[in-house]
């Protein structure tokens, strides 16, 4: 214990006087928690339209009024053909274009139905479905407004109506800031936690520090412990940091325990750490550690949930998904921060992380090996 | 204090890089004994070994009495190494990486500062400096005071004077010789000839095999063969020239001339340099020296089996 006492000073001088750490730790966070919640923002909003209207009556007026006050839309030309139109999606100019066909309020008014005609540029598929489904949605509430204006009420409906309204919880205004800040949040923990880990054993053995270490009577799970604790605890400041800047600039107040929080990040800490220790010992340089390291962190970056939903992926991409660590934090941060989820609510996930840090670390301190 | 019973390691998927065949060798308490021998002939792997930092192939070894391979924390309370490679803590300072290493040796720097002293006292003005800051002769001292700073009861310096300067070099060795009359055993490699002279005992090592060992004077008389010093301005003429002469062994270069190992009847310089003058070489001169262990390590060199 002693021994861990002083490679835990020795570590932690090295930590504070090197410049390159102390960014990483204290800045990265703070930038990546201001910068990326504003910029990676899913809404999708100002998609440009035209509209090709060769009907000029006062229904495709009323129409085309409506879709650009949706908000959703912003009305970029009136083309005088679906030609026009079409070379103006094929120039990017627009996203897609509703096209009035000339009998439209005729038709409507004598046949009581009309046809419109849709095109989309689906090359950002997104955008392409979203703008879609925003379209119709202002097409069938224009047609309710038109069928409102003819109907003579009877007494009762006869078509019964079933009108469906939203109330949005946890996060009420479908904010997607306050979606990404926790999963960033994760993110960070773990680059830090697997990525400075591994970098920091690594260095010694690029360095050659780890010969004089291993010469020392100082024992394996000594010298372990010594690497592990430091990037533990920072992992604690990072948070801190980070649940700071969410509540003062993403004004999110934590629904649930923020002890929870703490108490995940130590366990989840731990599985990283033994990961990043992996990582260490099937590299020999700095250089390879990084790699490796940045290799694995976008697949689980990516298998996530932090930007895409994983009820969405394919079977088996979902069976990776949930064995994938940074899941199971992203689920947890925005479990307890957003939904105020409480110490039950996150046990399976405590349960399961770790399990996957037991079998980590067991696998590290395996490959590990002090001589050859 | 040193035992090496032989001990054989190679490297690679199929260990097809034989880095040390059946070595042998025995060093006394106390003794000061070095490990000669050109880059590249196993001495690192030695004293890899030695230290327990790899495992060898076959044989056994034991430093103060501990088996390397059984008692490996035990010898590594008991051992003090400097590798080749200087690898202190570059972003600490000086005084920190002592300190670091004297407690987790379980000791303080005041302890066993006598042992030090000498060598301390020349980094002392920087010991707020970062080690990765210091010059190279500096690091050598600083790393040398770190393997010290328990008070090892075995020393393993690996080729502790490459790339140091001579003055520097020359107070390392007295250095060591402080330290031998501390009782310390030291088992020091180098790749400089003219420092097996300071040691007690050398065992001269090329390609992985020991070819001899014994005290640096035995080892100078153990050359059966005389050696001749030809100077002359055209080096690499007269190396061809000789080599192709009856009743000249090895012919290499020395410093500015020329060492030839010659026949033990072969008593004739004057002949020879009658015969140097007749083919071109106008300016040759040629002497009989008495051989130094460069001499004795080429000639052993070029008799090994496997050579």
């Amino acid at each position: 214990m002693r021994n861990i006492y002083y490679l835990l000073r020795k570590e932690f001088r090295q930590i504070f006087r090197d410049p390159a750490i102390l960014r990483m730790i204290f800045i990265m966070p703070a930038l990546q928690l201001l910068i990326l919640p504003f910029a990676a923002d899913y809404e999708v909003k100002n998609i440009e339209i035209a509209i090709v209207d060769y009907d000029h009556s006062d229904y495709s007026m009323q129409l085309t009024n409506k879709l650009s006050h949706s908000g959703y839309f912003k009305l970029m030309a009136n083309a005088s053909s679906h030609h026009d139109a079409m070379e103006m999606v094929s120039k990017d100019e627009v996203d897609m274009f509703i096209e009035i066909p000339k009998s439209f309020e005729k038709e409507l008014v004598r046949e009581d139905k009309a046809s419109l005609s849709l095109v989309i540029n689906a090359v950002n598929g997104t955008k392409g479905n979203l703008g879609a489904a925003y379209a119709m949605a202002i097409v069938n509430e224009f047609n309710q407004e038109v069928r409102m204006e003819w109907i003579k009420l009877p007494r009762i409906n006869p078509e019964p109506m079933i009108e469906v309204t939203f109330s949005n919880w946890y996060n009420a205004l479908s904010n997607y800031q306050t979606f990404m800040v926790p999963g960033i949040l994760a993110v960070l923990l773990t680059m830090v936690g697997g990525f400075l880990s591994a970098l920091n054993i690594v260095k010694e053995k690029e360095i050659g520090t780890i010969e004089q270490i291993n010469v020392s009577p100082i024992r394996k799970y000594e010298f372990i412990l010594g690497k592990l604790i430091p990037f533990w605890l920072l992992g604690f400041i990072i948070l801190t940091i980070g649940l700071v800047i969410s509540f003062v600039v993403h004004g999110i107040i934590p629904g649930g325990n923020i002890g929870l929080l703490y108490l995940f990040s130590s366990v989840y800490l731990l599985g990283i750490l033994g990961f990043g220790l992996m990582i260490s010992n099937f590299t020999y340089t700095q250089q390879q550690a990084m790699m490796v390291a940045f290799f694995f962190m976008l697949i689980f970056i990516l298998l996530s949930g932090l930007y895409t939903q994983i009820e969405s992926m394919p079977t088996w991409a979902q069976k990776l998904a949930w064995l994938n660590p940074v899941t199971y934090m992203v689920e947890v941060m925005r479990m307890v921060l957003l939904k105020g989820a409480d110490f039950w609510d996150i046990l399976p996930h405590i349960k399961v992380v770790a399990f996957g840090g037991l079998i980590l670390n067991g696998l590290a301190i395996w490959s590990y090996r002090k001589r050859n | 204090m040193i035992s090496v019973n032989q001990i054989s390691k190679a490297y690679g998927a199929k260990k097809e890089i034989p880095a040390l065949t059946s070595v042998d060798f025995e060093v006394s308490k106390g003794e000061l004994f070095g490990l000669i021998g050109p880059d590249g002939s196993g001495k690192t792997t030695l004293f890899r070994i030695l230290t327990t930092l790899i495992l060898a192939d076959s044989g056994t070894a034991a430093v103060a009495g501990f088996d390397v391979e059984k008692d490996m924390f035990k010898i590594r309370n008991i051992v003090g190494y400097m590798p080749g490679r200087f690898s202190l803590y570059q972003d600490l300072s000086v005084r920190e990486n002592l300190e670091f290493y004297a407690t987790i040796f379980n000791t303080t720097i005041e302890k066993n500062y006598h042992l030090i002293k000498d060598i301390y006292v020349q980094i002392e003005p920087f010991a707020n400096r970062r080690a990765g800051a210091l010059s190279g002769g500096m690091k050598q001292k600083l790393a040398l005071c770190c393997a010290l700073i328990h008070k090892p009861e075995v020393l393993f310096l690996d080729e502790p004077t490459t790339g140091v300067d001579v003055v520097s070099r020359k107070e390392f060795w007295e250095m060591l010789k402080r330290l031998k009359s501390e009782g310390i055993t030291i088992l020091v490699s180098t790749p400089y000839m003219d420092e097996a002279e300071l040691c007690d005992r050398i065992a001269l090592i090329d390609k992985g095999r020991i070819l001899e060992v014994a005290t640096p004077a035995a080892l100078v008389n153990t050359m059966d063969s005389p050696v001749w010093a030809i100077s002359t301005g055209k080096v690499y003429a007269a190396m061809q020239l000789l080599s192709s002469f009856e009743g000249i062994g090895e012919v290499y270069p020395f410093g500015e001339s020329l060492h030839a190992v010659v026949d033990a009847g072969f008593k004739d310089t004057a002949g020879l340099k009658l015969r140097l003058q007749k083919a071109g070489i106008a300016d040759a001169e040629v002497a009989i020296i008495s051989p130094t262990i460069e001499d004795v390590f080429m000639h052993k060199m070029k008799q090994a089996p496997h050579a």
